[in-house]
């Protein structure tokens, strides 16, 4: 999963993905601004299937954050459709 | 590893290794097969690294909205990029459209946008018939739609300060009326009011120059309104458009800035076995090939309707196709069931040669570039070698199935016009008058015998608002014999031909085989003594003919007779316009300037004068003088 997120990080923002690490934030990637946050968040939602919440939206601002809140979404979709 | 990573690899090793039409060729099916956020990024990325290839276009794009459409840039950005434009985008703040169209200081005059799209939403704009159309009586109802004149109002300011081509969103249905089923029943509803709003709407673009009305309501009905919404994501982010339609937003935004870019295609050159009709002419014979009404020859009589369609708006349509000519025009003229025929092609390459080949005679036979052809065929493997050795040609991505042909060329937006003048139906005969002309051409001795033999008229006369479109469509189109290639918008030309100090003049030629119509437009400015030409073109069909003299004779004389002793006029050099290049020079001008971007030239009219070639018979329209108030 992070190397999915890493990808899409990688693409949105438009650096290489080399320079796309857990720690990456909007303090690190300069494009990384409120206007492509939205596309990263659709991003997600396409590429994982699951739908964020805007309170969901606002914590997303590292890799690893975006990485934890899928691991949760998912293992939930996951048990809900089980 | 799914199909579209290993294509992005592919294309990654086609970049790394400098393969740059196999790159593109990559990205392009990349993204037909991807559309996404993420994929708009991926592209976006490897067309920067293409730009020095891909020389794109540079077009601004302000976008004045009421929600929210940032996803959709990076998708407008990608396709566009693809299609050899490079948008800048500029998005207003929300629901700042009315400040930015009224406050000649704010940030969108300040962008010189090129195109302005308003997008607004009948809630937003016409709430009394979206949200509140049951708290309201049947008058109220109706008075709410003269809340247009305020709409009109701000359109018109904007148009009075820019001259930037405005595309206005149209008004959506709700796709659940307020009042049920009782909407459909009897006279006025919800939806037949927003009818009748979008009726208005119409009237008012029509009235004004450069003014575009993108069918928002049908846009949404296409794709179906309940997949059209995400209503979660218009109440938790503004956002009214579901995330898997945003693409459909931007491609239907990009059919617009085709044709006011000017990234159009003017011919469409066909194969014919498996594409016009299903089978192989020379295998399966007249009797064999799968054409007519019924399946499974419906698909090729589908696309045969399009090509007809495009024939009948003026695109011209030739043949590219590996078969016996003989076996091939059988089939053409004999079928009962073809909707084309052999008078409906300007063109035709039918033998076994090499279709790169056909598509470069196709392009100098009917004088345009390739960047003007557009290729369909079924074949893939013939797709990706014109893509590989031609990539200026745009080339149709079919699908797989045949029953697909038909909409992917109604889709193709390089077919896009925003004007239909007279001149674009009647192109299809024009060119076959040429033919003859060319074949004249060949059995007069001189050359000042083939000029006397044309009997050619050259009519003058100031654009009026009929004829505004076409003059505007010439500046688009033409690459030629186009002395600046400025593309004046059609409401530059507007503000011009108001103007006391400049003059539109458009050419209108004729000759002993008919009517070229309007096919030169001569642009000119003066400043006390002087006259600049700002714009001085001819249409590919009446290069060297000498028109060009008559017409810079017309306006040495106009302008002589209104005080003016010098004609100055710019030769900005493209990678097309060589046929133009020494227009003044052969016209006795005088090098009086040389910079980066051109060469200004200038005679001195007290001095020298211009002749009027004797083989051609040179009018003003009479009214020429006394329509300067054509647009007041």
């Amino acid at each position: 999963m992070l190397e999915r997120t890493r990808a899409i990080v990688a693409d949105i923002f438009e650096v290489p993905l080399e320079q796309v690490l857990p720690e990456s934030s909007p303090d690190t990637i300069e494009t990384w601004d409120s206007l492509r946050h939205l596309n990263l968040v659709l991003a997600l939602e396409q590429e994982f299937g699951i739908q964020f919440s805007p309170e969901e939206i606002e914590q997303l601002l590292s890799v690893e954050l975006i990485v934890a809140l899928l691991a949760e979404k998912i293992v939930l979709v996951e048990s809900a459709s089980a | 590893m799914s199909p579209s990573s290993n294509l992005r690899k592919e294309i990654d090793q086609h970049l790394a290794a400098q393969n740059r039409e196999a790159a593109l060729s990559g990205l392009r099916r990349f993204w037909s097969s991807e559309s996404g956020p993420a994929a708009a990024g991926y592209v976006i990325s490897c067309c920067e690294k293409l730009r020095p290839f891909l020389r794109p276009t540079p077009y601004k794009v302000a976008i004045l909205r009421s929600f929210t459409l940032e996803p959709v840039t990076p998708l407008l950005r990608a396709a566009a990029f693809l299609a050899g434009i490079d948008i800048t985008v500029q998005l207003s703040g929300f629901d700042t459209y009315v400040q930015q169209m009224l406050d000649p200081d704010s940030d969108l005059y300040a962008f010189q946008p090129h195109a302005v799209i308003l997008a607004v939403q009948t809630r937003d704009l016409f709430p009394e018939l979206w949200d509140t159309y049951t708290d309201l009586s049947r008058d109220e109802q109706r008075a709410s739609l003269n809340n247009i004149g305020t709409l009109a109002e701000w359109v018109r300011i904007f148009r009075s300060r820019s001259a930037a081509s405005l595309i206005i969103h149209n008004f959506e249905k709700p796709a659940t009326p307020s009042a049920g089923l009782l909407d459909a029943q009897g006279g006025d509803s919800q939806s037949a009011l927003i009818e009748e709003l979008n009726q208005r709407l119409r009237g008012l673009a029509a009235d004004l120059p450069g003014v575009h009305i993108l069918d928002y309501e049908a846009l949404a009905s296409r794709s179906g309104r309940d997949n059209w919404h995400d209503e979660r994501k218009w109440l938790t982010m503004r956002m009214p458009i579901a995330a898997d339609k945003l693409s459909a937003m931007a491609q239907e935004w990009l059919r617009f800035l085709h044709p006011l870019c000017g990234r159009i295609g003017k011919v469409l050159v066909t194969d014919l076995d498996n594409t016009l009709w299903g089978g192989v002419i020379g295998e399966d014979g007249m009797d064999g090939i799968k054409l007519g009404r019924e399946y499974p020859g419906a698909f090729h009589h589908a696309l045969q309707r399009v090509l007809l369609d495009l024939h009948n708006r003026g695109i011209l349509l030739a043949i590219a196709s590996k078969n016996n000519e003989a076996d091939a025009m059988q089939a053409i003229e004999g079928h009962p069931e073809m909707l084309l025929r052999e008078r409906h092609f300007a063109a035709r390459q039918i033998h076994w040669e090499s279709k790169v080949d056909s598509l470069r005679r196709i392009a100098e036979e009917l004088n345009v570039g390739l960047d003007s052809l557009v290729f369909l065929d079924d074949n893939p493997v013939e797709r990706e070698n014109v893509r590989l050795a031609l990539p200026e040609v745009t080339v149709i991505d079919l699908p797989p199935d045949s029953m697909g042909y038909a909409k992917a060329v109604r889709n193709c937006p390089f077919f896009e016009r925003l004007s239909s003048s007279e001149e674009d139906r009647k192109r299809g005969i024009l060119y076959a008058e040429q033919r003859q002309r060319k074949d004249l051409e060949q059995t007069v001795t001189s050359v000042e015998d083939y000029y006397y033999s044309l009997n050619q008229r050259v009519e003058l006369a100031k654009v009026t608002k009929q004829t505004l479109d076409r003059a505007a469509q010439l500046l688009k189109k033409t690459n030629q014999f186009n002395l600046t290639t400025r593309r004046h918008s059609e409401a530059d030309i507007a503000r011009f031909a108001a103007d006391p100090d400049w003059d539109v003049y458009l050419a209108r030629v004729t000759d002993r085989f008919g009517d070229n119509g309007i096919t030169g437009v001569c642009i000119t400015h003066r400043v006390g003594a002087v006259c600049e030409i700002d714009t001085f073109l001819l249409s590919c069909r009446v290069i060297g003919r000498t028109v060009e003299t008559a017409i810079l004779h017309f306006i040495a004389e106009h302008n002589r007779a209104k005080g003016v002793s010098q004609l100055d006029g710019w030769f900005l050099p493209t990678p097309k316009n060589q046929p133009a290049e020494s227009f003044y020079a052969s016209h006795k001008f005088i090098e009086k300037s040389r910079t980066d971007s051109g060469t200004l030239w200038s005679i001195d009219l007290r001095e020298s004068s211009i002749n009027c070639p004797p083989w051609i018979q040179l009018s003003m329209e009479q009214n020429a003088e006394k329509s300067e108030c054509a647009y007041a």
